[in-house]
């Protein structure tokens, strides 16, 4: 019997904010977390822009030989992880007595492996990359160190799917508690926001460089969109089975009712609309989901021209008459990549939690692609009750997620 | 260097790298104990040395390192060498 998954707890550090509380106003007010960096310029980047990412303060939870292990995204992650558990009731004593899993995004290691191979390099001695640099450089460090940090005992593996890596997370999670096979899972998604992670992406001419105004430039849908803004943070949402979540009196926030994916089969970079267009359609199918109940659409359009023409091709495909509320949170939070699925989950449930759908900032004119969805340009007041959020990724992975309102006790 | 100067730098980078109070660093004290190196963190304090001071420590070597009298010495040789 498949059994119903809930959301119990979400935690957040990202360019709008480093707790739900602040996140919930950015998205409302519209603001922008996109920035000028100099440093960027000054190293040769040919887009200067990204997102202002503070990092993290560990040391009043870690002491130092463990922090040794946390490259940039995992100090995201852990952070994050502590605030999911934490606003989902889930304690340190409940961690050592149940069976809790982890499953989450990410992509990249790109600064830590740099630098203790810089290390290396120069003194021509493999210690000299220090204690830390394997655990730091393995693509999987998140749920390696998060899973020991919280002594955690169930599933433990990371997602690499490209800029849907968090999104297939979350759905994989769904999947192993719906069929029975854990009962809780943390589940979400990290990325490094530093200027090694992102210098062979600009160099692929990839970023906006509307340099000269950083919070107009990221711009989905819009018809002067000239490229995407690389972000970075950490977000984590917590998967319970509903008979777990009741049992021990948590906070139930939403359903995931339904995931969907597909691969386009196609180019390594140059999206298409068949393999978005199969996603969408698998996600209502697998869900048995109605369109006319989905009341807004977290589009993945990350402000490329290509990009973000062919998944409104594919959502008017699927969608047809029924003109669902459209937005793109990236506008306001660049895009934030192996985190991007599981932190626009958190925007998307914080909208439907508090009534509102946060405009498509500097979404001022359509061009022929985009023309054919219902775009909301400006935050407005809105209820609903489900959300569908897109997710796609180099090499043409595509996920799409479905949650579900459960009305607050 | 002399080994004033030796000792105030190591002790001020060791400090610095493994969160501990400077004053806890005594001649005398254990060098795993007062930094809590564990066989994963020792490839640090061996990282930091090499760093610093261009001085290599072979795991044979590290054995007979137990307290900071007996990091001093190695470094004070060593860089005299």
């Amino acid at each position: 019997m498949e059994r119903k998954v809930v959301i119990t707890g979400m935690g957040i550090w990202s360019c709008l904010g480093k707790t739900l509380e602040e996140v919930r106003d950015s998205l409302y007010t519209g603001k922008s977390g996109i920035i000028f960096s100099q440093e960027r310029k000054d190293a040769g980047f040919r887009s200067a822009l990204c997102t202002n990412v503070e990092r993290p303060d560990l040391k009043p939870f870690l002491a130092r030989n463990l922090r040794q292990f946390l490259p940039e995204e995992a100090q995201y992650a852990y952070i994050a992880t502590r605030d999911a558990l934490e606003n989902a009731g889930l304690d340190q004593d409940y961690l050592n007595t149940h069976e809790v899993g982890i499953l989450y995004g990410n992509d990249s290691t790109a600064e830590s492996t740099m630098h203790a191979l810089d290390k290396f390099r120069e003194f021509k001695d493999t210690a000299a990359c220090g204690s830390g640099a394997i655990f730091q450089s393995m693509n999987s460090t998140i749920t390696m160190n998060l899973a020991c940090l919280f002594k955690l005992r169930g599933i433990n593996l990371t997602a690499s799917g490209a800029c849907a890596s968090s999104s297939h997370a979350i759905g994989l999670a769904y999947l192993l508690i719906r069929d029975g096979l854990q009962d809780c899972i943390i589940c979400g998604g990290a990325q490094e926001a530093n200027m090694y992670s992102v210098a062979s992406f600009d160099g692929l001419q990839a970023f906006s460089v509307r340099e000269n105004e950083p919070e107009k430039a990221s711009r989905p849908f819009d018809r002067d969109r000239d490229g995407l803004i690389p972000g970075g943070g950490g977000a984590t949402v917590i998967l319970e089975s509903y008979e777990s979540a009741v049992k021990r009196g948590a906070p139930i926030l939403g359903e995931v009712v339904s995931w969907g994916f597909s691969g386009n089969g196609d180019h390594i970079s140059t999206p298409n609309v068949a393999g978005p267009a199969r996603s969408l359609e698998l996600c209502l199918k697998n869900g048995g989901i109605d369109i006319r109940q989905i009341g807004y659409i977290n589009a993945h359009a990350t402000s490329t021209r290509a990009g973000d023409g062919r998944e409104a091709q594919a959502i008017a495909q699927i969608f047809g008459d029924y003109k669902v509320p459209v937005t793109s949170t990236k506008s306001q939070t660049g895009h934030e990549m192996w985190m991007a699925g599981a932190s626009e989950l958190i925007y998307s449930m914080l909208m439907m939690k508090n009534n509102f759908i946060a405009g498509n900032l500097n979404f001022e004119n359509p061009d022929d692609e985009t023309a054919c969805i219902n775009i909301v340009p400006e935050t407005r007041e809105a209820h609903f009750d489900m959300f569908l959020s897109n997710s796609f990724g180099f090499g043409g992975t595509n996920s799409t997620l479905i949650v579900k309102n459960i009305a607050s006790k | 260097m002399t080994r004033d100067e030796i000792i105030k730098q190591v002790n001020g980078v060791l400090a610095e790298e493994f969160e501990v109070e400077e004053n806890t660093l005594s001649p005398e004290a254990n060098v795993k104990e007062t930094l809590s190196l564990d066989s994963l963190s020792l490839v640090d304090l061996v990282a930091i040395i090499q760093q610093t001071y261009k001085i290599k420590i072979p795991v044979t070597d590290l054995r007979s390192i137990q307290t900071f009298n007996d990091l001093y010495n190695y470094i004070e040789s060593h860089l005299a060498q």
